[in-house]
């Protein structure tokens, strides 16, 4: 069923938790699939709206941004700052057409190497399903038809 | 003109550990061939001497103004290969390093997947490092004043070395005395020391210490600044009794009425609600306790007891909490562990029978000082005959705590003796296996064997009744068998689990956690005391499970690493930090409520927002809230991470 699409998932984490987070999956040696690639960010609170449509227009058929729990920030409160845009990044992804599975914002610790591993091995599964992303001009396009159409 | 850019790509075999699943010379292969790319080479150890020494020859060589390095993960060794081009005269910010260790090699089944991705993110660092920019570190002055906060043998530790370099330094110990859970024990293993004989000297060293400034009864709160330049504040919670007028007689703990069971004893005997708690405590001066005290409990008719037979006028129901705030360049956290509760297991009986009780209970029992004077008896004053211990009740237990707790062993062998000495009684250890694991350990197990203490190696699965007797079940996996042992006194050797308020303490310092709850060091062999929070240093059982000895061994081992910053003076700021273009700006102010630090502010003449580089940690938040895009971060720009999005995407 992988009907040989591999999407490509850009990962956008924070030095502290999710990173070091992702760091322990490797030191734990646990496996999980080679779609990932991952760029690291101070704070979670650094990410930027222009980041995920970024990584949509270049190319990636998923975007993962994951910054420390609540109450963790080794800045304090960048992750709430986060958070907040966040509800503005999902707006902003629907209006352009692209489906919910294929952006996610999670809370993953330094110790949860874990958890990082099994939130890519879901990931990439969802987007998998969802298939290739074919771009956001293209995608507007199909909008733009879909409404001529109605 | 615009200086030629010429990049050094380096791929790290790391031995086998990359080179197993990444074709280290097809990656740099790949490399050489992109933009600017002067040179790639892989190479068994980059860290190594000589693979620093290629760089640093390449630099010279080939005049790279760029060095990428993919190996291992940048918190492991960003610093040393950014050391490795500042010796060769390049900026250590014109240099990248690309993750294929942890994010790729180890973590990929499939080589030719492994090799891909290590494509990828090579070339996205080199695309990135195009866009650096030489960045200089700035230099802090260190506060030399020092805090411990907690006051068990870690800390008291931590604080006598602090104090006899000449550093001052405050301790801050949340009960109303200092001692911690070494206060409470018996002996210690393996010389079966008397726990009080060599922990007391070095509570009335701290009280004696003039460099040393002891707050009891009191709590951190809040965390301000940075390394080399803390602010804390700090709750001292109302005593109720003003330490400079009391003498620490005692009278006012004779007559109070109310009567509380003792933490200290572990519930085995009462204390009042006015209370020291133990006869050695440092400062050996009561607290009151306001919950139960019925000054405060009760509106009307309210007891006054204890003013009215202080003799000096020190009870004061008036007193109310004080914040007070501290000054110091370096932290240190010893605040300890926490116990397991067995009663959450109705297999052990805890709760339930009498004669099921804890270890550290067992400790006070035994204890020449503790409620029976020392005597080892059940609860109805029987001397027992027969006494089971039950090792690892909540460790090594998938379901309570995974993890070892370490002493359990060990201290169980102390208890099988102190109880064979003290009734004669046969005694019965259950036991997985066995870890006798420090000096002199595995010397005391062979001796304890030849006391006659008998081991049965099988966990202790169950405590029950039958005819009026205690009896353990457990499988005896050496003879395979299943065993029932009637005894009259159950000794339930329990986990070490993080403090209860563990989660609220370190985010108050900025200390982050593994997934048992404990403190997680930075490094666990490389930096075992430093924490994610530069100068936040953490030592003792709030890290993990410990024994005295290497409690103490980290106590004064975060006191050197404090001493170290402290005396050095001043401390190296990284530069990556918030800036503001102020063409760009548009003065709307969106920026200045979303520093944590406040350190932007607004300049009414130029109308626009200034950043203030000192108390600026780099965050970025701001940054990613600019509307006009003025705001940026120095080596986490705009520009580098969306051209690293764009070029991990590429291949």
């Amino acid at each position: 069923m992988t009907n040989g699409f591999e999407p490509k998932i850009v990962g956008i984490l924070c030095n502290w938790c999710s990173y070091a987070g992702a760091d322990l999956a490797g030191i734990s040696r646990l496996k999980y699939p080679a779609n990932i690639r991952i760029i690291r960010v101070m704070c979670s609170g650094r990410v930027e709206p222009s980041f995920v449509l970024k990584a949509f227009q270049k190319g990636a058929d998923g975007v993962l941004v994951s910054g420390c729990h609540p109450g963790d920030c080794h800045y304090m409160e960048g992750n709430y700052k986060m958070a907040r845009r966040n509800v503005f990044i999902e707006e902003l992804l629907a209006s352009f057409g692209i489906e919910k599975g294929r952006y996610r914002q999670t809370w993953i610790s330094a110790s949860e190497g874990e958890i990082f591993a099994q939130v890519v091995r879901e990931m990439v599964e969802e987007v998998r399903k969802l298939g290739p992303f074919p771009g956001l001009g293209a995608r507007l396009k199909e909008l733009a038809a879909a409404e001529g159409g109605k | 003109m615009l200086e030629e850019i010429r990049i050094g790509v380096y791929v790290c075999h790391c031995g086998s550990n990359i080179a197993d699943k990444v074709d280290c010379p097809a990656v740099a292969a790949y490399a050489s061939q992109l933009p600017h790319v002067v040179v790639a080479r892989d190479y068994q150890y980059m860290c190594s001497d000589p693979g620093q020494e290629l760089i640093r020859q390449d630099i010279k060589e080939l005049k790279l103004n760029r060095v990428v390095v993919a190996s291992c993960s940048p918190r492991m060794h960003e610093p040393t290969f950014r050391k490795v081009c500042e010796s060769a005269g390049l900026n250590g910010y014109l240099y990248e390093m690309a993750n294929i260790r942890e994010h790729c090699s180890w973590v990929t089944e499939d080589p030719q997947q492994a090799t891909e991705k290590a494509k990828a993110l090579v070339r996205a660092a080199v695309a990135r490092v195009v866009h650096h920019e030489p960045l200089f570190e700035r230099w802090a002055p260190v506060n030399p004043n020092i805090l411990v906060v907690g006051g068990g043998i870690a800390g008291i530790e931590a604080a006598l070395k602090v104090a006899a370099a000449g550093n001052k330094v405050w301790l801050v110990e949340k009960s109303p005395s200092i001692g911690g859970n070494m206060a409470r024990l018996d002996k210690t293993f393996p010389t079966l020391d008397c726990s009080a004989c060599i922990l007391t000297p070095k509570m009335v060293s701290v009280a004696q210490d003039e460099n040393i400034t002891l707050l009891t009864y009191a709590e951190v709160e809040q965390v301000e600044g940075y390394v080399g330049n803390f602010r804390v504040t700090i709750r001292k919670k109302a005593r109720s009794v003003d330490l400079n007028k009391c003498t620490g007689c005692g009278r006012c703990q004779e007559k109070c009425p109310v009567e509380v069971p003792s933490e200290f004893e572990a519930g085995l005997a009462m204390r009042k609600a006015i209370y020291t708690p133990f006869p050695q405590a440092v400062p050996n001066k009561p607290a009151i306790d306001r919950e139960h005290c019925r000054h405060f409990t009760r509106t009307k008719g309210k007891c006054r007891v204890c003013f009215n037979v202080c003799q000096v006028g020190a009870i004061d129901y008036d007193q109310e909490d004080e914040l007070v705030t501290y000054e110091c360049g370096a932290i240190i956290v010893a605040t300890g562990y926490g116990l397991f509760d067995p009663s959450v297991g109705p297999q052990w009986g805890y709760g339930r029978y009498d004669d099921v009780i804890t270890a550290i209970q067992f400790e006070r029992l035994v204890n020449a000082s503790g409620p029976t004077k020392g005597k080892v008896v059940c609860k109805d004053g029987r001397v027992p005959e027969r006494i089971a211990i039950l090792h690892c009740i909540g460790s090594r237990d998938e379901n309570y705590h995974p993890y070892c707790s370490r002493i359990c062993c060990m201290a169980s062998l102390k208890l099988a003796h102190l109880a064979r000495e003290k009734t004669g009684a046969e005694v019965y250890n259950f036991y997985i296996d066995l870890r006798a694991f420090g000096k002199g350990y595995e010397e005391f197990y062979n001796r304890i064997l030849e006391e006659g203490v008998n081991f049965i190696r099988g966990k202790g699965a169950e405590v029950t009744q039958k005819d009026g007797r205690l009896v353990v079940r457990g499988e005896d996996t050496l003879l395979g068998r299943y065993r029932e042992v009637p005894v009259d006194l159950v000794i339930l050797n329990t986990a070490l689990e993080p403090q209860p308020d563990a989660t609220k303490v370190a985010q108050i310092f900025g200390i982050q956690r593994s997934a048992d709850g404990f403190f997680l060091e930075s490094h666990p062999k490389l930096e075992p005391l430093k924490t994610a929070t530069d100068g936040v240093f953490i030592a003792g059982c709030c890290q993990g499970p410990k024994d005295i000895p290497d409690s103490v061994a980290q106590g004064a081992g975060a006191a050197a690493e404090a001493l170290s910053l402290a005396t050095a003076g001043k401390v190296k700021i990284s530069p990556v930090v918030a800036s503001i273009d102020p063409d760009l700006c548009s003065g709307c102010r969106m920026c200045l409520p979303l520093c944590p630090y406040g350190a932007i502010s607004f300049n009414e003449e130029k109308k626009v927002a200034e950043v203030n580089e000192t108390l600026c940690k780099g965050c970025g938040t701001c940054a990613a809230s600019c509307g006009s895009g003025a705001l940026n971060v120095r080596h986490f720009t705009r520009n580098q991470i969306l051209t690293q999005i764009e070029e991990v995407l590429a291949v």
